[in-house]
């Protein structure tokens, strides 16, 4: 029987690449790379208690990114997954990573195979969020827009949505991780609010937004029905597009709701 | 702004344009500049409609007053419907409003011919000219060239728009002059033919002087119907391949004929979309572009029409046996491109994964190669492969067997008992 090291970080990406840290200096095979509130050791493993240190973690970063551009990806879109286990899983494939130059690539491996899939996964959803995103005009005059992504995807999109809407000032309000971007003409800073349902599609107006933003999703509404054609319909490959989750806070989805 | 008429005319003038296929907004490079609004360069589906068809523009005509009367078309002058035009401000409006909400990617701006060509593509160009210049939008634009404008508006375009395109509608000469009696055949390829040139000169001019401006980054495209004229798949394809050799096109759309008028040159309304014939076509252009086949390969004389029950590259590949099979693990990649069920994706991680070990049906299944088609045409490291010597007829009914097309209840010979 094997004994393995359990390793419990703050859950930060920095925090996990101290660990990785911590792992390569003990010349660890495997390491049970865990976040504090989660987390549940074995029964015969032994627990270390990793403080996130940003030197460190810049090492390890660098150190990866020497061997392999893709592998950098790989691992930050995988974490940001937030799935079950997989910081083991990417500790075992830094460990691959770093013992052989080309060995991102290759797919025959069940656990690179894994990693880049996963990853895939996080793009998928990336991608959809920059497709997704419908803001609102507040009254404010901020573009407001809520967002409940399955996966932690925020980090991903701020600067797609910096460098496409930079004469108006946003708000990307993630509803299920209670955190959000805003970006105020000169920067991007991550605020927490007080939101307890946000703003949906609803038919229901709210005094925040301005009267002009319910007729542009009227309009908007519209045109969705206007440009469909019927002798063509589809509602399984348009169910596959957009995923049902997303529809409450699609203004063209509104009486699907 | 009169939000109940620019709705109205938004339903009208929305619908009109739906039957132009296109909507892709990739293959530009326009970046935001001076903190302005919008980039071009990604290319996002914004929305899908029920149809299952991207939204990525603000598709719509400037007016669905026509001078034409063109069989095919619900804007042809004797078609008794609700005519409308949008200002020239409210579509700028609109797809202002619609972009910062990020509901689109650009516009899409096509038009029924009022008065003359060279009136209409004037205003279509003012459209395009105030985004850009007064509201410094960097948005994608899509215009559509109308046809027998003359080559200085199509200069003008250019410098505006990211894709500019000519809608070729039908593929055979004659089909048109049937069709379409007020259009020449020369209307449409002269636009075609003044953009192309014009895109070579200022790609030459940009690698002297590099603040040479952008013209038609992402390139111009066509559409032709399908199934209105009775064309075969080979007429089809190969005035597609004439398109993208002489005119350099970017993309060439195929649209299944959705019936708008009781006309009896035409199938008649109720007749079903021919769907899957599209989607063949689509497969087809695939093979072309991205897959090394040359058209003669796939469509002759000899087999004028695409194999409704397998794709194209199936069908090719049952006629061929003599190539297979292909060993995975050595094969180049031109040859691993030719094999059923091996896509571009699997293609490059198979190029990759072996490397570093030679790969067997477990490997290949994981990378995600439809093994129910491949299996009959390959080998790789595993001591079971499909030994039997089978001819083509009887590989293709196995396939049949365990596969399941998305369009197979609409081929097949099967009756339906309880529906």
């Amino acid at each position: 029987m094997t004994t393995t090291k359990t390793f419990i970080y703050d859950g930060s990406f920095n925090g996990f690449l101290t660990a990785v840290f911590a792992g390569f200096e003990q010349k660890l095979p495997f390491a049970d790379i865990q976040k504090e509130r989660l987390a549940q050791n074995g029964l015969f493993s032994e627990t270390e208690t990793i403080f996130t240190n940003i030197e460190l973690a810049k090492r390890v970063w660098n150190g990866i990114k020497n061997r392999s551009n893709i592998a950098i990806k790989n691992i930050y879109f995988s974490f940001l997954s937030g799935e079950r286990n997989m910081e083991p899983l990417l500790y075992q494939y830094i460990r691959k990573i770093m013992g052989s130059k080309y060995v991102a690539s290759d797919f025959s491996d069940a656990c690179i195979l894994k990693i880049s899939q996963t990853a895939q996964k996080v793009h998928r959803e990336k991608h959809r969020m920059e497709a997704f995103v419908r803001f609102q005009l507040t009254k404010d005059g901020i573009y407001f827009a809520n967002i409940e992504p399955d996966f932690d995807v925020l980090p991903l999109i701020s600067k797609h949505f910096k460098e496409r809407y930079a004469d108006q000032p946003w708000i990307i309000y993630d509803l299920k991780r209670n955190y959000g971007l805003y970006y105020d003409l000169h920067g991007v800073e991550i605020i927490t609010m007080d939101l307890s349902n946000g703003f949906g599609n609803s038919i229901q107006k709210s005094a925040a937004m301005t009267n002009e933003e319910y007729d542009y999703q009227d309009l908007w509404n519209n045109y969705f029905k206007s440009t469909n054609i019927k002798s063509r319909i589809n509602k399984k490959l348009h169910t596959q597009h957009i995923p049902k989750r997303y529809w409450k806070y699609l203004s063209e989805k509104k009486e699907a709701v | 702004m009169d939000f109940n008429r620019i709705k109205e005319k938004l339903n009208i003038l929305a619908d009109a344009a739906k039957y132009d296929v296109s909507c892709s907004s990739s293959g530009s490079n326009r970046k935001n500049t001076n903190k302005g609004l919008g980039n071009a360069s990604n290319g996002i589906c914004h929305s899908y409609s029920e149809d299952g068809r991207c939204i990525s523009l603000l598709k719509i005509l400037l007016t669905n007053h026509c001078i034409y009367d063109c069989a095919y078309c619900v804007t042809r002058k004797s078609n008794d419907i609700k005519r409308a035009a949008f200002k020239i401000q409210e579509v700028v409006d609109l797809t202002i409003n619609f972009y910062r909400r990020n509901y689109i990617e650009g516009l899409f701006l096509s038009s029924g011919i009022f008065k003359d060509p060279d009136y209409t593509m004037e205003r279509l160009i003012a459209v395009a000219k105030k985004l850009r210049l007064e509201e410094n939008f960097n948005g994608y634009i899509h215009l559509k060239s109308i046809p027998g404008a003359s080559d200085e508006l199509m200069y003008e375009a250019g410098l505006y728009a990211d894709r500019l395109s000519v809608n070729i509608e039908i593929p055979t000469v004659s089909g048109l002059k049937l069709l379409a009696p007020d259009k020449k055949h020369e209307d449409f390829a002269k636009p075609m033919l003044k953009v192309k040139n014009e895109i070579i000169r200022f790609k030459e001019e940009r690698k002297l002087l590099k603040s040479t401006p952008k013209y038609a980054p992402a390139g111009q495209s066509t559409q032709m119907i399908v199934g209105a004229t009775g064309e075969s798949d080979k007429d089809v394809m190969y005035s597609a391949t004439h398109f993208y050799k002489n005119f350099h096109m970017k993309r060439v759309y195929y649209s299944g004929y959705v019936p708008v008028s009781n006309d009896s040159r035409l199938p008649s309304i109720g007749t079903q979309v021919p769907m899957l014939r599209e989607n063949r076509l689509y497969q087809t252009d695939w093979l072309l572009r991205f897959y090394g086949f040359s058209v003669q390969e796939l469509l002759n004389a000899e087999y004028p029409n695409l194999d409704m029950d397998v794709d194209p590259k199936l069908s090719w590949a049952l006629r061929n046996l003599q190539h297979f099979p292909v060993d995975v693990n050595k094969a180049e990649m031109s040859v691993l491109a030719r094999i059923p069920g091996v896509g571009m994706t699997s293609v490059h991680k198979i190029m990759k994964a072996r490397k570093f070990r030679k790969l067997d049906w477990d490997h290949l299944k994981k990378m995600g190669v439809a093994l129910n088609r491949a299996k009959y045409f390959i080998l790789c490291d595993s001591r079971h492969w499909e030994r039997r010597d089978l001819d083509p007829q009887r590989i293709k009914g196995l396939i049949l067997s365990t596969s399941y097309g998305k369009y197979r209840p609409q081929y097949s010979n099967q009756l339906s008992l309880f529906n």
